[in-house]
């Protein structure tokens, strides 16, 4: 097993624990004293960096947001000056204004390290060959990925996005064993492939891939690795964190974060309270060495669990496991947290139906009452109504066991249900609060 | 032998919305298709309408491509005699061998009334019939 910086990944939990608290303190001080945003921020909450202590008091400190760096837009809380930036990312926000990133050496620098490190836990190194298929330009994923990769030694293959075509034509004459990009183009370069002849599996030297920047899901491992013969592995970041930072170890069980980039808390999403390991919630991070733009107690809004023990590769620090969907597409029914993505990766277990599916919420009396709309699978389609019944009673009985509470199934037409993610048309929720 | 009584029915999903059975029975009109025994089976939601068609491929695509789930799915029609206790026979002969009834509807043919029958085992339904004396409809009747 190749560990890229031995020193700071296998650093002894209590260490990493003193070492997480002193960039905390050097951070607090600095953004106090000579950042009127933070400044402020923390005088609101009447915190001041004399009060944090021990590590545990960054819970003290204030949160900040997504619209916080809309509201500033362009970069009115950076922290550093527009002659210390080497690079600027901007991320096209799904609604209203884009935002802002930037970057001064020291920012990319770290950037690159934590990929590296990332890289490296995920077996790759010098004489790999490491197709870049996230977008290049504006977009973190592309570039994030390739300082990374160039950093370890290896070889990259910078093919962005499209030309699938000429991608799978390079990925077997150059010979490429990774490939960096989202779960459903690779999926999507594996059908494109077949109808080339070419199977990635036989055809082709990839071993691993390099999956994020979209939620996918183990089943979605599963059916990638069975179908391309090759191991994928998650990647995680925001372009708010600096991009696509963390990946799993070759354990492929959990998402390591280093800790001495980024403080993960998981939070309560309605109280902000701070939540033990293992306990669900939003994923917050501070990162702690960031110049240009340091973000604190930043709520990154996907929910998680974290995992506190030292991971089966000898790595003390923590990873996150598999995001379980977004804070904002939260409901709750009957007092319990259900998460649209939840009952999607049901779904796609479940060949009598097909992915696509809305959930209609509603009061009975006093209750909710959940009712999840799925449409019949072209190769489950009976014309015994008894088969149908099964097909609904099975569904009913597997989101019942994933999501902890009854649901009522109703099967629709094909094409009848919103193609499109997005929560307005997935979820109505008739409940009159 | 047994293949030519053996009739292929089009089996469409849909949800029990007004007006899908007539958007169904509709598109197979405009597409020149013509129905001769169309049957609903209702469950709470949902519903399967059949159909016997004198194109079910075209039907069949008709009807997909307008976004409705579709199967085929092989039945058997049986003549009814003109007498009472003709269904109850029918049950007797399919049951004794150890066939069971899916589902039944009539239809009322050119020359006698017909019983759509959905079986489990359609040869050997077909070979029992006939060697108890039944009446079987041909499937090119439809053609
Ligand atoms: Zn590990």
């Amino acid at each position: 097993m190749q560990v890229w910086d031995p020193r700071i990944e296998m650093m002894p939990r209590d260490e990493l624990l003193r070492l997480q608290y002193r960039l905390l303190k050097t951070l607090v001080y600095r953004l106090y004293s000579f950042s009127e945003f933070y400044r402020r921020r923390m005088k609101d909450v009447g915190v001041h960096p004399d009060d944090i202590r021990v590590l545990e008091d960054v819970q003290k400190l204030p949160f900040m947001y997504k619209h916080d760096l809309r509201d500033n837009y362009p970069d009115t809380i950076f922290t550093a000056s527009r002659e210390e930036l080497v690079r600027y990312h901007v991320s096209s926000g799904t609604t209203g204004k884009p935002t802002v990133v930037g970057y001064t050496p020291n920012d990319l620098k770290n950037w690159t390290e934590s990929i590296a490190r990332s890289l490296t836990a995920c077996g790759l190194g010098r004489g790999d060959v490491i197709q870049v298929s996230y977008g290049y330009g504006l977009f973190t994923g592309g570039l994030g990925l390739h300082y990374g990769a160039e950093r370890i030694g290896a070889t990259v293959l910078p093919t962005s996005v499209g030309n699938t075509e000429r991608q799978i034509e390079l990925m077997q004459d150059l010979h490429v064993t990774a490939i960096a990009c989202t779960p459903s183009y690779l999926l999507h370069i594996g059908e494109v492939a077949e109808k080339m002849g070419i199977s990635i599996r036989d055809d082709t030297d990839l071993q691993r891939g390099i999956l994020g920047a979209e939620p996918w899901s183990d089943e979605m491992r599963k059916r990638i690795q069975d179908w391309l013969g090759i191991r994928a592995y998650d990647i995680y970041g925001t372009s708010e964190i600096s991009g696509p930072m963390f990946t799993e170890c070759a354990e492929q069980n959990g998402i390591h974060i280093w800790g001495d980039i980024a403080l993960t808390e998981i939070i309560d999403p309605d109280t902000g309270e701070s939540l033990a390991p293992g306990e669900k919630g939003e994923l917050t991070m501070t990162v702690l060495q960031k110049e240009a733009l340091p973000m604190i107690r930043y709520r990154i809004g996907d929910i998680t669990t974290v995992d506190d023990d030292v991971c089966a590769c000898g790595r003390s620090h923590p990873r996150i496991m598999r995001i379980m969907g977004r804070v904002d597409d939260m409901l709750i029914i009957r007092g319990i947290n259900v998460f649209p993505s939840q009952i999607e990766h049901a779904l796609l277990e479940i060949p009598e139906v097909g992915r696509h599916f809305q959930i209609i919420v509603d009061r009975k009396g006093v209750l909710d009452a959940m009712l999840v709309r799925v449409e019949v699978a072209a190769e489950a389609f009976s014309d015994k109504i008894s088969d149908l019944m099964s097909i609904r009673k099975l569904v009913e009985h597997r989101l019942k066991t994933v999501l902890n509470i009854g649901v009522d199934v109703e099967l629709v037409e094909p094409g009848t249900l919103p193609r499109f993610e997005g929560k307005s048309k997935k979820v109505i929720d008739r409940r009159e609060l | 032998m047994e293949d030519a009584y053996i009739i292929k029915q089009i089996s469409v999903f849909s949800e029990n919305r007004p007006g899908r059975l007539a958007a169904i029975a509709g598109a197979l009109k405009d597409g020149d298709v013509n129905i001769f025994a169309f049957s609903i089976a209702e469950a709470d939601g949902f519903g399967v309408v059949r159909a016997l068609v004198d194109a079910p491929e075209k039907a069949h695509r008709i009807l997909t491509d307008q976004g409705f789930r579709v199967s085929y799915t092989e039945v058997i029609g049986v003549k009814m005699r003109d007498e009472p206790g003709g269904l109850y026979e029918i049950a007797t002969v399919l049951g004794d061998a150890g066939i069971n009834i899916e589902y039944a509807y009539a239809y009322s043919g050119r020359d006698a009334a017909v019983l759509i029958l959905r079986v489990d085992h359609v040869r050997d339904a077909i070979k029992e019939i006939l060697s108890r004396g039944g009446d079987l409809l041909e499937a090119s009747a439809f053609t």
